[in-house]
């Protein structure tokens, strides 16, 4: 497979030729900072045109089709009136925690979109706890959200806001614990280290059972961290006019719903990275010809291409089960997905310490 | 690792800085170019149409409350597991009996919060 950092090395001794060492870094943040922004942004943008166009197609309707070819550039036309709308100020609002909360749900997508790993050698942030340091970093989201909710001074804004932490709170420890299950069986948490033990055979392949059942769980517990699909009752339109940002106006919203699109990209490239090989080629031991075809296909194209492929399930979800009451919601988190989440962890750690097949 | 010569520290100060730069500059740009009008009824919250009635940053359902601490208690013991999860397979089989004692008292907390009624949505 090709080495991206090739690429980045040379650049690396390009600059270094001519430039001191903290200028050469500095100048590699800012264009590390650059296509990172273009990405982010680019990447939300075709998300959001990506899911107008499935949900039309679920209704037997054409979706987007007037702006640029095939709607193409409808996003891009949405995203520019954002931002030539007025941003409104309220009267009783508390003003700082308003305008602090969506600095913190963009800061937490950001930071775990970058840890992702595009292809070989395509990954910006590499601890060597970088799955652990992606749970941290997305669950700062719960925090702007909480103050975006409170800090509008809105009875709708104050229930979506609750709604939406006890929900993200609960989902986010099925998300730990199927993570836990998968770091048990790859023996790391270094996400380059994962994806490279699943050369051979993905983990959903290799896994057994269990990382069958952790996937199911992680593909529910996703769809309720990023608020959608039948877990949407934090901005439930039909009782909390919009939720959590109904007085956000104009590209103050935008950035919300940026980063809803972003994390339901995250979601699915967690679940990539854990289960499905992150950018490694599908290859079958044995199938000598099969993978040697396989390895023709660039990592990169193989990344977003599951990572796309897992966004619409999620997104099937949503136009296919009706939505949750918050008892019925807490409950299958707590009474079903913890408990079965449980033992399925006592399942793989005793596959993986005493080699125990089902 | 992308660049073999920048610490994993600044690439996240980076990449965070990037986050605060995409909210500043957007909201910069809006400011420049979107349109700005007054009106004292504009301020008002988007609730009913009608002036909203009392405080909104009033009380809430205490079951939220009680949900956010039954999370603490199982999201500090996955930080605790994290660690052993990746050395699973050198422990081996002593490890493996001294999580299952702290697995074990996790589980009865989770039994009890059950059968106090603490998961049940009153």
């Amino acid at each position: 497979m090709f080495d991206f950092s090739l690429f980045t090395n040379w650049i690396h001794s390009f600059l270094s030729s001519f430039m001191p060492e903290w200028l050469t870094i500095t100048t590699e943040c800012v264009l590390i900072g650059v296509a990172l922004l273009l990405t982010y942004a680019l990447l939300a943008l075709f998300y959001i045109y990506f899911e107008r166009k499935v949900c039309a197609a679920f209704q037997c309707r054409l979706g987007p089709n007037r702006v640029g070819p095939m709607g193409l550039l409808q996003s891009f036309a949405d995203m520019f009136k954002m931002l030539i709308k007025e941003l409104i100020s309220l009267n009783h609002t508390d003003k700082f925690l308003f305008a602090l909360a969506p600095y913190l749900v963009i800061l937490a997508s950001m930071l775990a979109f970058a840890v992702l790993p595009w292809g070989n050698g395509l990954q910006i942030i590499d601890f060597n706890i970088g799955i652990f340091f992606l749970i941290a970093v997305s669950s700062i989201g719960v925090l702007g959200i909480l103050l975006a909710g409170w800090s509008s001074n809105n009875k709708f804004t104050l229930i979506g806001a609750l709604r939406s932490g006890a929900q993200m709170v609960s989902y986010e420890l099925s998300i730990g614990l199927s993570v836990l299950t998968m770091v048990c069986f790859a023996g790391s948490m270094n996400v380059g280290d994962i994806v490279n033990e699943q050369e051979h055979l993905w983990f959903i392949f290799s896994g057994h059972i269990p990382a069958i059942i952790a996937f199911i769980i992680y593909l529910i517990a996703g769809t309720a961290e990023t608020n959608r699909g039948p877990f949407d009752l934090p901005e439930a339109e039909s009782e909390l006019t919009a939720g959590y940002h109904t007085e956000y106006s104009g590209i103050h919203f935008g950035f919300f719903y940026l980063a809803e699109y972003l994390n339901l990209f995250i979601v699915s490239g967690v679940a990539t990275l854990l289960f499905f090989g992150g950018w490694m080629p599908l290859h079958f031991p044995g199938w000598d010809g099969f993978n040697a075809i396989m390895n023709y296909i660039p990592g990169i194209v193989w990344f977003i291409g599951k990572a796309i492929a897992i966004s619409f399930i999620i997104i099937w979800f949503k136009w296919t089960f009706p939505r949750l009451r918050i008892d019925q919601m807490l409950a299958l988190e707590w009474k079903y997905l913890l408990p079965i989440n449980l033992f399925n962890l006592v399942l793989m750690v005793l596959i993986v310490v005493y080699g125990i097949h089902l | 690792m992308v660049l073999l010569s920048i610490q994993n520290s600044t690439l996240a100060i980076a990449a965070a800085l990037t986050g605060i730069g995409l909210v500043a500059l957007a909201l910069w740009l809006a400011g420049l170019i979107s349109p700005r009008s007054f009106n004292p009824q504009k301020g008002e919250a988007y609730e009913c149409g009608i002036p909203t009635r009392g405080e909104s940053m009033a009380q809430f359902k205490v079951g939220y409350y009680l949900f956010a601490i039954l999370f603490l208690m199982f999201d500090v013991e996955c930080v605790f597991l994290f660690p052993w999860a990746v050395k699973v397979k050198e422990l081996g089989g002593a490890g493996l009996v001294s999580i299952a004692v702290f697995f074990i008292i996790l589980v009865l907390g989770l039994v009890y919060a059950w059968r106090k009624g603490a998961l049940e949505w009153k």
